[in-house]
């Protein structure tokens, strides 16, 4: 399974890429694999403001349902418009293609909360 | 002997859309005796663009080749955990097509349908002798439509004793109609890990006075009479609470234990499953509900009530908890459900429910050991086995998968979502000796299979009309109609 | 017993297998004071032609449509029903069956569903059908909920007075104890008032509900109230009562509803004392993973065949649980095949003259009955099937006079509606001739016989 070193986790198995204060959100090898062929994508609007813990989408499995979280507190300022129409894409690419929406942060405090690869690997060995 | 050589002639068929001609016709109307007359021309539509154009034989032939593409508990053995899949009687079909009860139109004048309102009365009184309970609303469309009855007299009860409750507290085994109910009354869900057995403890932990309700199934989904229900009744009592059964496995209790002796205060019964009326494909069911003295006046309305050797519809119920469908309920169900009791006596519904636990606890001793079975208590009318004893990376949908090819319909699976990998067994007493040991014979090949072959799980089935279909396609780019291309 | 096959001998080498002396031991995880200590207080079992002989005499103290002169609709409706109808449904492969969990021998019950999604979506002009709800009223209560779960903040919904009262009852039973405010837009020569939804309409409206037929059987004017209802940003609701009407009239879908659901009885279903029915629900795409209920998809196996199976379940119960669009779990599939079967039978064609005759009968009532000495048309509109008279005399009194003629003349609205005391609510179908119409009139005038 594959954990790129330049991201950082959550323990709803959600990656997240800082790049000064946007952040990209996805969920990971572990999550896509664990819900098994994905079938649908929910996503919010842009423009949505979102606080940490909020519930912004919703990923589907044919058998499962699984709410995804946003990590941190912002704004979405864009969503992978080509995901719900290409749900696999999270399957195949769940880093690249399958980035599901970006934000603009209001707090960067949260971002010390995110593990590391190294942490996540070891939690998601723990599960 | 297992008959598992036989060889059928599957013919396809396309869809009745895709067979239609234009200028065929399948009616016969009688001619108009008055002068014709039309709507202003603004308000008529054009003709239903593909609506099919067929022959009376076309439509015959269409929906029976469709019908021999299907298994029902008339073509074998149907084993389906929790929906109790017994015997459909044919005097029941008969009698529910009496012109009598099929033509009887809803509007007519109560005192012209005396036999029906006398019919419904008779059924409210015996449901009520066997689960209990002083009064029963036969409305409810089916279990779930129940369920939602029963948890809005719930509410409605506390808050006429201006109590704002917000939780309803649900084991881990329910069903998915349980919370998705509570839910549609406004209620949050609390789940509690019961264990196989609910214990008091774990009703205690989470117990308060913003709890409304317990909700329990009884027996629970694992076929286990949950044996501290009386302890745990008192104690939801006691903080004020009242307590919901799911009756939908009462077919283990008839004439043995009544909830409505126990502490519960509300039930419904699944007239589809215990009373054996038709499942239908699908449905209609039919949801009853029993309910404890003071939830009488929240009934939904009407119901049936006799007045000096007549029957009426009561309307006039203050606080009842309004209408939860047009008329008063599915009527044609109560008729097949009345003439099965009437058919049994109380001695013999009592024998149903001998005979279905004799039967599930058979099942039981043959699999036990080669298929894993999680709870070790006593079980009643049905046993759930796991898929940890499994081989070859086999699953508990290929050997549902696999019992297709050895004539048989698969167990309920992946269902209560407790066990894992649950296959859940549920034979009713309508089924023999015979027939169950073919059964344990064929699930014991297949675990054997699952060790030397499992190839033959994998790629099960392969007698059916159809190979394994793609759920994942159907769910991506969801195809749900036909259109013409 | 004979649904029960178990011998002696059979039982015994069960118990012996299982390990037990008696069936009683069975039961031992039923604590003592759990158990009923006495038989149950029923009847002893009757034979076949016990049972046969007590349920006809009670069959022969009612009044099927088959032996007076009926004219009673009000949301169940007298059509004849084909004799290929209930021949086809009395295969067992169909009736026998449950839901179509196991697709691989369910494809006669999940092909005949998705011809039914398919002809519902064709009758409503609409884009999605589900598998059916268990009538018109909770369909009706369950599209209530799901333009409140869609639209999101938006928590009014507007019910027309004209909706049938039992949709209305239903649809607040549903909304009881959920975040959702009701209010009714008032009557206006039978129909919606359109001036009264326009005040109405504002943007907590989340849907307004609309019957069309309405209860009066009058034919509201679907495409205003669609316009007024989407400039507020809102979703129309068409409820179908009698969805023969809409073989004739404009579709709901034409018109601009975005959600039509309806009783579909009238296609096939027995009255059976107005229960089990059938409730339809179709929406636009947008709507399609907000659907509640059962939906069947086509798809293929892995050769490639075309087949069918039960599709998008995440948005059910079994799934989602507490957060489900709905808690229902069954669907009406036998209503299903008797309603496919009625409509492949009567076809584009059939189906189309079956209406022309339910407005011809009932124009030609109408006018009969316009024509009487005291009575009136109550409405002007166009309606179909149905009609709304105004009587000289108590309604009840009225009834109870012609009952005594064999003749069940209507529905008295004075209970759902105190304007309308006098109002009768008249239904005519195919099944009624002429001659029964001529009587029915004569009946009215106070003639006798
Ligand atoms: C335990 C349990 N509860 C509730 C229900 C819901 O009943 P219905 O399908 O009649 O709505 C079922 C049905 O399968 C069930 O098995």
């Amino acid at each position: 399974m594959d954990f790129p070193k330049d991201l950082k986790y959550t323990e709803e198995h959600e990656w997240v890429l800082v790049e000064d204060d946007i952040v990209t959100i996805g969920v990971t090898d572990f999550a896509q694999d664990q819900l098994g062929d994905i079938v649908f994508v929910e996503l919010p609007e842009v423009g949505d403001t979102l606080e940490e813990g909020d519930t912004f989408g919703v990923v589907e499995s044919v058998k499962a349902v699984s709410d995804v979280y946003a990590p941190v507190s912002g704004e979405v300022v864009e969503i992978n418009e080509a995901l719900p129409d290409e749900p696999e894409a999270l399957n195949n690419s769940p880093y690249d293609e399958g980035w599901m929406i970006k934000m603009k942060l209001t707090d960067s405090g949260a971002l010390a909360d995110l593990m590391d690869v190294a942490a996540y690997q070891a939690f998601v060995e723990k599960d | 002997m297992m008959n598992t050589e036989s060889r059928g002639l599957v013919l396809d068929e396309n869809l009745l859309f895709e067979q239609s001609q234009p200028g065929r016709v399948g009616y016969s109307l009688t001619g108009l005796d008055v002068p014709s007359a039309t709507p202003d021309s603004r308000l008529v539509r054009e003709e239903i663009t593909d609506f099919p154009e067929l022959s009376e034989v076309d439509v015959v032939r269409h929906y029976t080749r469709l019908s021999t593409w299907n298994y029902g508990v008339d073509s074998g053995f149907y084993p389906l955990g929790s929906c109790t899949m017994k015997y459909n009687p044919k005097i029941n079909e008969a009698v529910a097509r009496l012109p009598g009860f099929a033509h009887i139109h809803p509007q007519t004048p109560e005192a012209l349908n005396q036999g029906a309102l006398e019919l419904m009365y008779n059924l409210q009184q015996d449901l009520g002798e066997i689960s209990g309970f002083p009064a029963i609303t036969l409305q409810p469309a089916a279990g779930a439509q129940g369920e939602f009855a029963g948890m809005l007299m719930i509410r409605a009860w506390h808050e006429a004793n201006g109590q704002k409750r917000h939780k309803v507290i649900i084991p881990d085994t329910a069903h998915g109609t349980n919370p998705a109910s509570s839910a549609l009354c406004g209620y949050d869900v609390i789940t509690v890990a019961s264990d196989g057995i609910l214990s008091k403890e774990a009703v205690a932990a989470v117990m308060d006075d913003d709890v409304a309700a317990l909700m329990v199934t009884n027996p629970n989904t694992l076929g286990l009479f949950e044996a501290d229900i009386r302890e745990i009744c008192e104690l939801v009592h006691q903080h004020g609470g009242l307590v919901y059964s799911d009756g939908a496995n009462l077919n283990a209790m008839m004439g043995i234990s009544r909830p409505g002796d126990i502490g519960i205060d509300v039930m419904h019964f699944n007239l589809h499953k215990t009373f054996s009326t038709p499942h239908g494909g699908g449905g209609p069911g039919s949801g009853p509900v029993g309910v404890v003295d003071k939830l009488i006046p929240f009934l939904p309305v009407p119901y049936v009530v006799r007045e000096d050797n007549s029957y009426k519809l009561e309307y006039n119920c203050p606080q009842t908890i309004g209408r939860l469908k047009s008329f008063y309920g599915h009527f044609g169900i109560l008729v097949r459900a009345y003439s099965y009791i009437l058919s049994m006596g109380g001695e013999g519904l009592k024998r149903a429910s001998e005979l279905a636990v004799l039967n599930a606890n058979y099942i039981r001793a043959r699999l036990e050991g080669e298929y894993d079975l999680p709870n070790k208590q006593r079980s009643l009318h049905e046993v759930v086995f796991s898929e940890d004893a499994l081989q070859n990376d086999c699953h508990t949908l290929d050997v549902a998968k696999r019992l297709i090819d050895y004539g048989y319909h698969p167990p309920t699976i992946y269902f209560p979502l407790v066990v894992h990998g649950a296959l859940m067994i549920e034979p009713t007493e309508t089924e023999s000796k015979q027939t169950l040991d073919e059964f344990c014979d064929a699930l014991l090949a297949i675990a054997e299979e699952s060790k030397n072959n499992p190839e033959l799980l994998k790629q099960a089935p392969v007698r059916a009309k159809v190979q394994r279909l793609d759920e994942t396609a159907a769910a991506r780019k969801p195809k749900l109609r036909w259109e013409r291309v | 017993m004979r649904y029960l096959p178990h011998t002696d001998v059979d039982v015994q080498q069960m118990l012996d297998r299982i390990g037990v002396s008696e069936i009683d031991t069975l039961f031992s995880g039923i604590p003592e004071e759990c158990r009923l200590k006495r038989p149950l207080d029923l009847n002893g079992a009757k034979s076949e032609s016990e049972t046969l002989i007590f349920l006809q005499e009670l069959a022969e103290k009612n009044s099927p449509a088959s032996s007076w002169d009926t004219f009673l609709g009000g949301g169940a409706y007298n059509h004849f029903i084909p004799a290929v109808i209930d021949h086809l449904i009395s295969r067992s492969e169909f009736y026998t069956a449950y839901t179509p969990y196991q697709p691989e021998i369910s494809q006669g019950t999940l092909q005949a569903i998705f011809e039914f999604q398919t002809l519902i979506c064709q009758l409503t002009g609409m884009d999605v059908a589900n598998a059916s709800m268990y009538d018109g009223a909770s369909a009706c209560a369950e599209a209530v909920l799901l333009t409140v779960r869609a639209a999101r903040k938006r928590k009014k919904v507007l019910l027309s007075q004209a909706l049938p009262p039992q949709y209305r009852e239903t649809v607040a039973t549903y909304c009881r104890y959920l975040d959702i405010e009701l209010a009714d837009i008032s009557l206006q020569d039978g129909v919606t008032n359109q001036a009264d939804l326009q005040s109405l309409l504002d943007d907590q409206v989340a849907a307004v509900v609309v019957g069309y037929p309405n209860y009066f059987g009058q034919i509201e004017d679907l495409a205003t109230i669609a316009e007024l209802t989407h400039a507020a940003g809102a979703r129309l609701v068409a409820a179908v009562p009698e969805p023969l009407a809409l073989a004739l009239f404009k579709s709901p879908g034409e018109a601009g509803a975005d959600i039509v659901v309806g009783e579909g009885q009238s296609f096939g279903i027995p009255l059976s004392y107005g229960g089990p029915g059938i409730g339809f629900f179709a929406v636009r795409k947008k709507d399609m993973r907000v659907l509640p209920g059962r939906l069947v998809g086509e798809t293929t196996d892995k050769d490639g065949k075309r087949g069918f199976v039960l599709t998008l379940a995440t948005r059910e119960q079994h799934i989602r649980r507490e957060k489900a669009t709905s808690n229902i779990c069954s669907n009406q599939g036998m209503c299903i095949l008797m309603v496919s079967i009625y409509l492949a039978l009567h076809g584009k064609q059939g189906l189309r003259q079956l209406a022309e005759i339910n407005y011809a009968k009932a124009a030609y009532a109408k006018e009969k009955i316009a024509q009487l000495d005291g009575f009136s048309v109550t409405f002007s509109g166009e309606s179909f099937n149905e009609f709304v008279v105004t009587c000289p005399e108590p309604v009840a009194a009225l009834k109870k006079r012609l009952e005594q003629q064999g003749l069940l003349a209507g529905i008295s609205l004075g209970r759902d509606y105190s304007e309308l005391e006098d109002g009768l609510l008249i239904c005519v179908t195919e099944q009624n001739s002429r001659k029964q119409i001529d009587r029915l009139v004569h009946a009215l005038a106070g003639g006798k016989g």
